[in-house]
């Protein structure tokens, strides 16, 4: 009676549907009956998964990397003595998109300040902000209209680190956005920085805002990487019970994928660069990431 | 940049080698007009205006070239459009790899958890948990409670009893207690949502049973519209 199948036989292969059917039953029947024995689903590969391990990973218990966090340039800040005050500028002529963004991106960001450039050379801003006590310095690099670079910098002999921004949204293109973002000093989440060179990177987000939250403004500041790519997003959230917290999204947001890192502030020529991007050298795996 | 006087005569057209006669132009702008001058000597008049005309526009070209080289360059960087795709896409599978929401919730949650935010939110854990078993417990019994209901239901498809008829059809005042049912139906809703509400403040689990659950004596009347009988004219 039983006719053997071959193996690499399935069931949706027979073209007879009342048979097929019939087939499909049985096998059913089968599997429940086999249920609770059956090998436990298998965890599906993910690139997160397959994750070429590198070995610069930050373990949370690194009395090196703690050290080392302890002496460098952010000391001053995560030990309360500095405030953070910012200074947001652009490339030459900002066109209205860059100059709106400039606008939102100060409203974020609390204690900061928009500057128009005016070809003003960038080394020589250097020292007027230090001595007028900025603690960062933001300047959004524009191209055919549209902002396409960040370079962050740390003011006071501090790193650089050189961003291609991608997809910005202003306020009026995000659906659903609530109100403007308010004068309180929202929350900051860094998700995702493993690697040492992540971890600098996100330490530098967090210098750029106070440290003491205002947990009434019920605003936060989420900076996101996944696969490289920085997520910035800005949501005002509410907690609706214990387990249960709903986010509205208000602010802009933008994705940025590191370029370069320098050890002191910007010079373009004879900077001692931390890390560059190399392309020929970085992009050969999919599974690899740096940050 | 210094600028030469290149002169040509009809004469050397023969010797395309020496056909060029080059003058070093002297640095000083006017006295190299004064030169261009002197060698064009017997020239027409108006091709040594234009030569003039044109040596002055590239002596200011190149005042110019010397100072934007000692101001900031743009430096011009290709776009590699295999490149610029490949990352774009990988950008989009980044963020749905991603799922900010979900992940920013959870943080909330976790934060919320270790009371990185103190006593400004109060969900009470212990009493909510205990709140929780408890309506777990409630809910359980309720459905068994239900369970019973359709029992009794079901019970009683198949018996008979003998009803009195109902005379609530007609009545005399019907807009006013159109009204005032109406009224009283609202005022029932009313309080039916209040109790939903709070019953959902409290618990937020509790299936409400909706007739069951009116405390207030209720009367249900029932309307009917009568169509006046078309008037029937008999043929005399």
């Amino acid at each position: 009676e039983r006719v053997l199948f071959p193996p690499t036989f399935s069931v949706s292969e027979i073209k007879n549907k009342q048979r097929r059917h019939f087939m499909f039953l049985r096998w059913k029947q089968q599997q429940r009956k086999v249920g609770r024995a059956a090998p436990p689903k298998a965890i599906p590969k993910t690139i997160e998964n397959q994750r070429v391990y590198d070995e610069t990973t930050v373990d949370p218990n690194d009395e090196e990397v703690a050290f080392d966090e302890a002496t460098d340039e952010f000391a001053p800040y995560f030990n309360r003595q500095t405030v953070p005050k910012i200074l947001i500028t652009t490339s030459d002529r900002p066109r209205g998109r860059t100059v709106r963004f400039c606008e939102q991106l100060a409203t974020v960001i609390p204690n900061s300040h928009v500057y128009y450039r005016r070809g003003l050379a960038l080394k020589r801003i250097i020292p007027q902000c230090i001595a007028r006590d900025f603690t960062d310095l933001i300047v959004i690099n524009e191209d055919r209209k549209i902002p396409n670079g960040l370079v962050l910098s740390h003011l006071p002999d501090g790193p650089t680190a050189h961003f291609r921004m991608s997809s910005v949204r202003l306020r009026k293109e995000i659906k659903r956005k609530g109100k403007e973002p308010t004068e309180h000093v929202p929350e900051v989440i860094l998700n995702n920085f493993t690697t040492r060179l992540g971890h600098s990177i996100g330490r530098m987000f967090a210098a750029l805002f106070p440290h003491d939250p205002q947990f009434i403004g019920r605003q936060v500041a989420t900076f996101h990487n996944q696969r490289d790519y920085i997520f910035f997003r800005f949501h005002r959230y509410i907690f609706k019970s214990e387990k249960k917290v709903g986010i509205q999204e208000l602010g802009p947001r933008f994705t940025l994928k590191l370029r370069s890192l320098q050890k002191g502030t910007f010079d373009s020529k004879f900077g001692e660069y931390e890390w560059i991007h190399k392309r020929r050298e970085m992009d050969t795996s999919r599974r690899k990431f740096h940050l | 940049g210094r600028c030469y006087l290149y002169m040509k005569t009809i004469e050397r057209a023969a010797f395309p080698r020496r056909l060029w006669e080059r003058v070093l132009l002297s640095k000083n702008y006017e006295k190299a007009l004064e030169e261009i001058d002197e060698n064009l000597i017997y020239w027409p008049r108006f091709i040594r205006h234009k030569c003039k005309q044109r040596f002055t526009k590239i002596t200011q070209y190149l005042i110019r070239i010397r100072k934007l080289t000692l101001k900031r360059q743009r430096k011009l960087v290709p776009l590699r459009r295999k490149i610029e795709r490949r990352e774009n896409r990988r950008e989009e599978k980044a963020l749905i790899a991603a799922q900010l929401d979900n992940a920013i919730e959870k943080e909330l949650l976790e934060r919320l958890k270790q009371d990185t935010y103190g006593d400004i939110y109060n969900f009470p854990i212990h009493a909510f948990d205990k709140a929780l078993q408890q309506q777990d417990a409630e809910s359980e019994s309720e459905s068994d409670a239900e369970r019973e209901e359709d029992d009794d239901d079901d019970e009683d498809v198949g018996k008979r009893e003998f009803v009195e008829a109902e005379d609530s059809e007609l009545s005399d005042f019907e807009d006013m207690d159109k009204l005032e049912t109406s009224s009283e139906e609202e005022q029932e809703e009313e309080e039916e949502v209040e109790k939903k509400a709070s019953h959902s403040k409290s618990k937020g689990k509790t299936p409400l049973k909706g007739p069951a659950r009116r405390k207030r004596p209720y009367i249900e009347i029932e309307y009917e519209e009568e169509t006046e009988p078309s008037t029937k004219t008999k043929a005399a």
